[in-house]
């Protein structure tokens, strides 16, 4: 699906970002870098406050500032840095050329303006149609993210929408402006499975008809190996492995991703006595990492993870991992 | 929404039926006599007739009845009388005040625009000043501005008026000279330099009570949009590229202004009723003041009519609040 010398429409280098808080600093995004091109779905898995959030709010300026602030690093958004513009041109990115979908449908529309007037909103603001066109292309999308009788549920509230469908609406808006790159931020963590599969099909759809680029945040590993092109593990607001699919699930390299790994219960076989757990959890960050975040869970660690922090090293064609273990090093069939 | 307003205005009526009566039993348990202020040289024979030409001497229900058919029948007929000339309501016997033998409600039409001049313009400066000035701490919390409308509003709600009448006479009247202590009831506005007076000689009071509404509202305002702006929907309008501008001011504050609409539907009843203390510090003869000396004087008619017009106007502005709350809120039906 993905071009695969395409150039990459969303580049983001050594990303810093930085939460003052009473209790002193949390370095929540460090060192992130990645990036997604054009038609390509990029997973980032993690379990919570591991920086997944964090690290796309802070590529359009959408966490509050302060308490947060982005301390270094590039957005290069076909080659623009956003992190270097002006909040108005950044305004015009944001809703414009990236869509967010978030988390919770419920809460994420406004409960008292239409469902129109909340699609038509970034339509006019980006695309600069007037209100009759504006309304037919509110009409569009929302039979484009399959809601039945488009034009006559304009007029409707959220509350008159079922979570599905308001999750629809969400992508609507995201998708209003045809933006190159969408973030859906948990988007089916808040659904019921039956919809989050219909809510997939449609990104899944819309992926392969409007060609933008994804990255799709979630702690679901199912469904992040149905619909991902790469995957990106993220822990202690560090990219700790990242690789294309199916080598990631057929061959995890780093000690987390195993872990996470194992934690999915099967439905085959002998059944388990107890859910697998990873023991212990993520740390808060007072510093900047100087050894490896991972370290105090690891089964494998070594003096050299409480001594030093891991850098990402590449150990198949576009597989890396950040770890200093000989294990993350070699191939599975090696090790068999 | 006109079928539940109906049905509401249905059961205002025994409710306000039931009003009256308390209102009634009350003020006929309380002890008084309007023959108090009377000098001891009239001999009491003659007072009690006195009482009796005031209806004093029919029972309890008989007086009830009799006020019911005046507030309701009688009163609303001298006003059709008033306004087209007609004659219906001749010869009719008419809510009588026990102070001077007049119609309470022609005193009550007399002291009304002061109070609505005074108390209604207080109202609105307060919700102008208020609404922004919530608007803003919340948006910027704990910061400098944020702080001091703290401490201001903490001092207008915690000052009486007794206090802050006293205190801004003081100043501005007494040192600076720059405003009237005494509301000149008598003025009329018939040019601008009048209206420049009465603009002036309003002042004092309306700032004493607009302190006191600013304090209670903008409180209110702040805390409802703080509670808005940290909602969901506000960082989608965010990631949509909307200006800030339209973020806080059409997207929170109309979420923020439905309990604060609320707020200010059930405050407007306060108007009317005036403010007594106020009133009374800056002698401005309105409905508050009006109350205070029927009271006083033993008036019972008078004080049984006002305090049933205050019950009127809160079970109506109740109403209101509750339709303007289905009409701002969409997820709010009564049907």
């Amino acid at each position: 699906m993905p071009a695969g010398d395409a150039r990459p429409v969303l580049e983001v280098r050594d990303l810093r970002t930085v939460f003052q808080t009473r209790g002193g600093e949390v370095h929540a995004v460090n060192s992130v870098s990645f990036d997604v091109k054009p038609g390509e779905l990029l997973g980032v898995v993690g379990e919570s406050g591991s920086g997944k959030s964090v690290t796309m709010m802070s590529l359009v300026g959408l966490l509050p500032m302060p308490p947060a602030e982005v301390r270094g690093g590039e957005v290069l958004l076909d080659g623009e840095d956003l992190l270097k513009v002006s909040p108005a041109r950044l305004r015009d990115v944001r809703g414009g050329e990236v869509g967010f979908i978030f988390q919770d449908p419920m809460t994420s529309l406004n409960p008292v303006f239409t469902v129109g007037f909340q699609i038509i909103e970034p339509i006019r603001r980006h695309m600069g149609l007037n209100k009759r066109q504006a309304r037919e292309r509110a009409v569009e999308l929302l039979e484009l993210v399959g809601i039945p009788g488009a034009r006559g549920r304009l007029s409707d509230y959220p509350h008159q929408f079922s979570g599905g469908m308001r999750q629809r609406v969400m992508i609507a808006i995201a998708l209003a402006c045809d933006p190159k790159v969408l973030i859906a931020d948990e988007p089916t963590t808040a659904l019921d499975v039956t919809i989050q599969a219909q809510i997939l099909e449609i990104v899944e759809d819309l992926r392969a008809r409007l060609g933008m680029a994804i990255v799709w945040i979630t702690h679901d590993l199912g469904v992040v190996a149905g619909i991902a092109d790469r995957v990106m593990v993220m822990y202690g607001g560090q990219v700790v492995e990242h690789a294309p699919v199916h080598p990631l699930f057929n061959d995890p390299r780093h000690p987390y991703t195993r872990a996470l790994l194992r934690t999915i219960p099967t439905v085959t076989g002998a059944r388990a006595d107890k859910l697998q757990v990873i023991e212990g959890q993520p740390p808060m960050l007072g510093a900047a990492p100087s050894a490896c975040p991972f370290r105090d869970r690891c089964p494998l660690a070594f003096d050299r993870c409480h001594a030093e922090n891991p850098l990402r090293e590449v150990v198949a064609p576009n597989h890396d991992v950040a770890c200093f273990h000989p294990l993350a090093h070699t191939a599975k069939e090696a090790v068999a | 929404m006109l079928t539940f307003t109906i049905r509401r205005l249905l059961f205002a009526i025994p409710t306000l039926l039931f009003i009256a009566l308390v209102i009634f039993l009350l003020l006929e348990l309380a002890p008084g006599d309007p023959m108090a202020n009377v000098p001891l040289t009239v001999p009491s024979e003659v007072k009690e007739q006195m009482r009796v030409a005031l209806g004093l001497g029919e029972p309890m229900h008989i007086r009830f009845w009799k006020w019911i058919i005046q507030f309701f029948w009688i009163e609303p007929l001298n006003v059709f009388d008033a306004l087209f000339g007609t004659g219906f309501a001749e010869g009719k016997l008419r809510i009588i005040s026990w102070q001077n033998r007049a119609p309470v409600f022609i005193a009550i039409a007399e002291r009304i625009p002061q109070t609505l001049w005074v108390v209604g313009t207080a109202y609105v400066v307060a919700i102008l000043i208020a609404i922004p000035v919530g608007i803003y701490s919340a948006y910027r919390q704990y910061s400098i501005f944020d702080q001091a409308g703290t401490f201001v509003t903490m001092v207008g709600f915690s000052v009486p008026p007794f206090f802050s009448g006293v205190l801004v006479i003081l100043i501005f009247a007494v040192q600076l000279r720059w405003f009237p202590s005494i509301y000149d009831t008598t003025l009329e506005v018939n040019s601008w330099e009048a209206f420049g007076m009465q603009v002036r000689q309003m002042f004092l009071p309306v700032m004493v009570l607009a302190l006191q509404i600013t304090s209670q509202l903008s409180r209110f305002m702040r805390a409802s949009m703080l509670d808005n702006l940290n909602q969901d929907y506000v960082r989608t309008a965010r990631a949509k590229g909307l200006r800030e501008n339209t973020v806080v001011l059409v997207h929170v504050l109309r979420n923020s202004m439905i309990p604060v609409v609320t707020v200010i539907a059930l405050g407007v009843p306060s108007i009317f009723g005036g403010a007594i203390i106020t009133e009374q510090v800056f002698k401005v003869n309105g409905i508050g003041q009006l109350l205070i000396t029927a009271i006083q004087a033993n008036d019972l008619p008078m004080v049984q009519t006002l305090t049933f017009i205050f019950a009127v106007l809160i079970v109506l502005f109740n109403l209101i609040a509750d339709v303007l709350y289905g009409m701002l809120d969409p997820r709010i039906r009564y049907d």
